[in-house]
């Protein structure tokens, strides 16, 4: 129960000391909302806007997750056939890299006139960015074998397919889990800047859209609702990551961190 | 050097079948010399114990009968054959290495079935076998327990029950209880000959441990280095299974004594040469 508890009462209790200190400040120094609002000018945002936010937020989840899912399938595919060959890799890393150190906002803008389809576009451009940690992990992973265990294998005769299915997949998971918890966290990033790149509004508009118009509007509560919104789905995603880890990572001691 | 015994009228020879026999077997690493060649018998259920100082090549040598390594030069033989016959004549081999070199991620029970598992032996065989081979190294009642909840001395019987479930027909072992503590270690020593004796073992080991060397096995093996060769051999004809009253006779003391200084001699020996 302890080890449970702890580890949400600590930050939860962080958070309302936080958020108290904040709402006592903004009243007794009489700041204005909009300049920078209250927590519970933010809630009354929240609450009034929510039918609109709540769409943004529908759509951006749509955008991460699709994005998130897409740098894993390809992410992981990719690794495998680095590891099959050293040429390939050799061959093909230095793009890899490329597409990774260039900035997301500078592409953004070319991925979003060459693909007519918003979403898609949206889509392409936080999985290239999301996609990177997982090649990188995966790769790793899938490498560093222990020798030992590959020597027993070889004298044992292991096939190469069991020694991929019964050797470095296992042994790749945790490299592989700590490059979905980096990349889940991108992909959302990814998603919320290329929104705000496209800056497009209308039907299926993201909660960057929001924050664009709210900021037009000089409605900074509104802003700081949509931010809390994004930034909630980013603790939610990492906190999905972080059990889906521990319930799969059980043997290693990386299971045991949040 | 005079004090080599020529091993080619070793045991294997004179008693039992031959196991395994090394023909003039070296083997280099790039320029370095790791083992002169060696020639060497192993004879059925015999306990041969490898010792000798650091870069002796007891392990090379070790690994190059387990087909770890190839031979520079020369020839093994087992049981008779060349390796690709070995499983072919039904003989089973199995290593233990020094660290009990097992899958973090699976249970006692999944890492004692691996070589099965691996072999495709059908799971209706090999549970009964892998219950029976942990039972042999007291772990019923842990076969769900993974590696990190285990003790060291549980993990390296783990890895002995892995190569016991194979049943081989030689065993190898690279200082199987060198990273164990003393108190551990001798347990597991007392076990392992009551289970060899028990199993009918053929079984060759490395050891930094004289005391080990002495308690285990039937034929002591000394090693020098520069290059790695064989310097002597000694017997210790004892009764089997031994226990801890062996440990305390003045006869485990004096094999000991003995052992101790053929190794003496076998350090100066990897110095004067080069």
């Amino acid at each position: 129960m302890k080890r449970i508890a702890v580890p949400l009462a600590a930050p939860a209790l962080t958070g309302i000391f936080i958020l108290a200190a904040w709402q006592i400040i903004c009243a007794s120094c009489h700041i204005p909302p909009y300049l920078f609002p209250s927590p519970a000018a933010i809630a009354a945002s929240l609450a009034i806007c929510w039918p609109s936010l709540l769409l943004a937020l529908f759509s951006t989840l749509k955008v991460t997750l699709l994005a998130f899912a897409l740098a894993v399938l390809f992410g992981t595919l990719i690794a495998f056939l680095f590891v099959q060959s050293r040429a390939l890799e050799v061959s093909l890393l230095p793009y890899a890299i490329m597409l990774q150190v260039t900035p997301i906002a500078a592409v953004a803008p070319l991925i979003i006139i060459l693909i007519k389809n918003l979403f898609w576009a949206l889509t392409l451009c936080a999985a290239v960015i999301a996609v990177f940690p997982i090649i990188s992990n995966t790769t790793i992973g899938l490498r560093s074998v222990d020798p030992g265990l590959l020597a027993y294998f070889r004298m044992n005769k292991a096939s190469r397919l069991q020694i991929l299915l019964r050797l470095r997949i296992p042994g790749a998971m945790p490299f592989f889990m700590a490059g979905l918890r980096i990349s889940s966290g991108l992909s959302l990033i990814g998603a919320v800047v290329a929104e705000f790149v496209a800056g497009t509004g209308g039907n299926g508009a993201g909660l960057a859209y929001q924050i664009l118009q709210a900021s037009f509007q000089l409605d900074i509560p509104r802003m700081f609702a949509a931010l809390a919104l994004i930034t909630l789905t980013g603790v939610a995603m990492a906190g999905l990551m972080a059990l889906l880890s521990k319930s799969i990572l059980k043997w290693h001691d990386a299971g045991d961190t949040k | 050097m005079d004090m080599t015994i020529d091993t080619t009228m070793g045991i294997a020879t004179t008693t039992g079948a031959a196991v395994i026999e090394t023909r003039g077997v070296a083997k280099n690493f790039g320029a370095a010399r790791a083992l002169a060649p060696v020639t060497l018998g192993i004879a059925q259920g015999e306990f041969c114990a490898l010792i000798g100082p650091s870069g002796c090549g007891k392990s090379t040598l070790l690994k190059l009968i387990a087909r770890l390594h190839q031979p520079t030069a020369g020839e093994i033989r087992w049981w008779g054959n060349d390796f690709s016959n070995v499983g072919r004549t039904g003989k089973q081999l199995a290593f233990v290495f020094q660290d009990p070199t097992l899958m973090p991620w699976a249970d006692a029970d999944t890492n004692v079935r691996l070589p099965l598992d691996l072999a495709r032996v059908p799971l209706k065989d090999s549970i009964p076998r892998v219950r029976a081979a942990l039972e042999l190294v007291e772990l019923a009642g842990r076969e769900r327990a993974h590696p990190r909840e285990l003790s060291g001395g549980m993990r390296m019987r783990v890895s002995i029950a892995r190569a016991l479930v194979t049943e081989p027909d030689l065993l190898l072992m690279d200082e199987p209880f060198g990273a164990l503590d003393e108190f551990t270690r001798i347990r597991l020593d007392e076990e392992f000959s009551q289970l060899a004796f028990e199993r009918q073992l053929t079984a060759m080991f490395v050891t930094h441990s004289i005391y080990e060397a002495v308690f285990l096995a039937t034929r002591v093996v000394v090693m020098a280095a520069n290059p790695g060769r064989i310097f002597a051999e000694y017997v210790i004809d004892e009764p089997l299974p031994r226990g801890a009253g062996f440990r305390d006779s003045t006869r485990f003391f004096a094999h000991c004594r003995e052992l101790s200084a053929l190794l003496n001699q076998a350090c100066i020996a990897s110095r004067s040469v080069s």
